[in-house]
């Protein structure tokens, strides 16, 4: 059975000073709590989390103009897995990113959804602490 | 030295589970000893009936309005109050061994430190906690006891049911002689089960105190929630063809329907199976399909469970009396909610705001040395709450209660309960599940209970329940509806809102499903 979960956050923030951190694959783990590690291979991406498992994903889109990245999860629990990052220029030197989970079974969609709601704050505490975050 | 505490809570356990409350199924001899020689109380509310919220009413002395824990899968901030902190910081030595949940436990990330085994009691004070060995209902994943259950004793890792199916629901899998939901057979040694793991860990804490401390331990069973899966070697304790079906469980089917079509609509739809409201119930299971029999085995099998914890706390007082504390030490016993075991035709718990979640066993044995002379056992009629529990602690340490505590120190018989103003107990439930949301809030007082619900999924706010506790014990008529107790209703529900706490907000967001 599917489930969705739908997380979003405003950035003060230029939108793609935003995408420039929340777009690149690699740096997934600098703003997702519980993910300690990512790397990248082509459209594979492996990220390892908190308690050191590590769980693998194909990057589905990577779109810098439409500032869109969605990946999914490759887990045989996992029948179903769709995540989507959209970060939308609100053209007042901020945006609003829209994180969205959409899984079967639905429990996992919970689950990964609240990880998401903690993403977004970290992300925008970082960006908001130190808009130069991006170039580091 | 000042007087010690020993908080014992176990996870959903009914009021008639304890033979000092009329049960005759369980043997409960340690607990009604100490009901006995302490004060019984007859109508303690939890603030929740689900685990989360309900837990950190009891750490927090908070209503769930106001610790902002409004279901299951909602985290406590680490930096909540608690009254182990209070504790803590007034000299004494504070742990919590056992099922703690101010966390959600399903965690695919590890963000949550209560999920690192060992992490907290390592990191020094967790929520004011010097030592927290955690443990639940099975022995997979990161928690302390199913890491010593693998570290120790592998094979029997796998032998506890699975508590969620393949997708992730809670399991609706059938086991035992009848087929019953979340029972199994568990090979388990008894040694081995988590219930005698939290009494040694418990008795090791202790172990390591000098005798000088002041202390307060949360001795936390996570029985006799389901899974009713107890070693398989105790199990004939108590044969389940010889147990009684419940009071609140009507055998004829056409009267079970009767009754829950005079209440609101989710309780038939559940029933009926064309809506689970919340998670804490098997989304692949009908009550309907219920049989008589597995009604019989649940109860069998829990009764086992409260055998268990019985005897495991006897070994916990014995080692205090060994060390020469007993005299100083209070012993508070409790729950954080019921289960509906059969009431209605039904299992677990969910948005039902009946006795079989809401009446809860609460025993208060005062440190004999403390109560020489002044106090003769009792039994305690009044409403009381697990939001009371806090200050209760509070008040044995010789402190003031908190000023973000919202009950009272439990009243020690009726008239001290009357002089306190001990009237009312209220019970709140908020949920949101894949665009099912039900949100209920109760008032008991005056020997009424009084419910309304708030818009949502399947209720348009007009409805409510309304139940004579004197004369209904079983909660089978609902007179929401009736004229002649209509001036009832108006004045409970105007006495809910007017000491129902403001909720906190924005709400804090699920983080998991529990």
């Amino acid at each position: 059975m599917y489930g969705t979960v739908r997380q979003d956050i405003r950035i003060h923030r230029p939108a793609e000073e935003v995408w420039a951190l929340a777009g690149d694959p690699a740096r997934l783990h600098e703003w997702f709590p519980g993910i300690d590690d990512c790397s990248v291979d082509g459209n594979r991406r492996t990220i390892t989390t908190g308690s050191g498992l590590p769980l693998p994903e194909e990057i589905l889109t990577n779109d810098s103009v439409l500032r869109r990245f969605q990946y999914r999860l490759d887990l045989p629990i996992i029948t179903h897995h769709c995540g989507t990052i959209d970060v939308i220029d609100l053209h007042d030197e901020t945006c609003l990113v829209v994180y969205s989970t959409e899984a079967d079974p639905r429990t996992m969609a919970l689950a990964i959804g609240g990880g998401t709601r903690g993403a977004l704050h970290e992300l925008k505490r970082l960006l908001e602490l130190d808009p130069r975050k991006d170039q580091d | 030295m000042g007087r010690k505490i020993l908080f014992v809570t176990t996870d959903q356990q009914r009021y008639d589970a304890l033979g000092c409350n009329g049960g005759m199924i369980a043997r409960t001899p340690v607990v009604d000893g100490l009901a006995a020689q302490g004060i019984r109380y007859e109508r303690a509310h939890p603030q929740s009936v689900v685990c989360m919220p309900s837990r950190s009413t009891m750490l927090t002395g908070q209503h769930p309005s106001t610790h902002g824990v409004w279901m299951n899968g909602i985290t406590l901030p680490t930096d909540a109050p608690s009254v182990a902190s209070l504790l803590k910081d007034a000299g004494y030595r504070t742990a919590l061994v056992g099922k703690a949940h101010f966390q959600p436990f399903l965690d695919p990330f590890g963000r949550f430190e209560e999920n690192r085994a060992g992490q907290p009691s390592v990191a020094g004070a967790h929520r004011g906690f010097d030592h927290f060995e955690s443990a639940t209902h099975g022995a997979m994943g990161p928690l302390d006891y199913a890491q010593w259950i693998q570290a120790n004793h592998p094979e029997a890792a796998g032998m506890f049911y699975p508590v969620l199916d393949g997708n992730l629901e809670v399991n609706a899998m059938g086991g035992g002689d009848t087929g019953a939901p979340q029972v199994h057979h568990n090979a388990i040694e008894r040694e081995w089960y988590h219930t005698d793991w939290v009494a040694d860990r418990t008795i090791s804490w202790l172990d390591s105190l000098s005798v000088d401390d002041d202390w307060f331990c949360w001795m936390s069973f996570p029985d006799p929630h389901h899974p009713w899966d107890p070693p398989a070697s105790e199990v004939s304790r108590v044969p389940w063809k010889d147990v009684p079906l419940p009071a609140g469980y009507p055998t004829d089917a056409a009267e079970r329907e009767r009754l829950l079509d005079a209440k609101p609509r989710h309780w038939k739809a559940w029933y009926d199976g064309s809506l689970v409201s919340n998670y804490e119930a098997p989304l692949d299971w009908v009550p309907a399909t219920m049989t008589a029999d597995q009604v019989r085995e649940v109860n069998a099998r829990n009764a086992v469970e409260c055998e268990l914890i019985d005897e495991a706390l006897g070994r916990v007082l014995a080692a205090i009396a060994a060390r020469g504390w007993d005299d100083d030490v209070d012993v508070i016993f409790t729950t954080d909610h019921g289960e509906l075991q059969g009431d209605f035709g039904l299992l677990f718990k969910g948005p039902y705001h009946v006795d079989g979640l809401m009446r809860l066993p609460l025993v208060w044995r005062p440190a004999p040395s403390a109560a020489a002379g002044s106090l003769a056992p009792s039994t305690v009629t009044r409403p009381v709450g697990l939001v009371d529990l806090a200050p209760t602690f509070a008040q044995i340490a010789g402190l003031a209660p908190a000023e973000w505590m919202e009950g009272k120190a439990l009243p020690i018989d009726d008239a001290d309960a009357d002089a306190r103003g001990f009237e009312r107990v209220l019970t709140e439930w908020d949920s949101e599940l894949f665009g099912v949301d039900v949100h209920v809030r109760s008032i008991t007082r005056d020997g009424w209970l009084c419910t309304t619900y708030l818009p949502g999924h399947s209720h348009d706010g007009s409805e409510g329940e309304l139940y004579d506790l004197h004369d209904d014990p079983l909660q089978r008529v609902n007179r929401w509806d009736d004229p002649a107790v209509a001036s009832v209703r108006s004045d409970l529900l105007a006495d809910l809102w007017d000491h129902q706490p403001a909720q906190v907000r924005p709400l804090r967001g699920l983080e998991a499903p529990v």
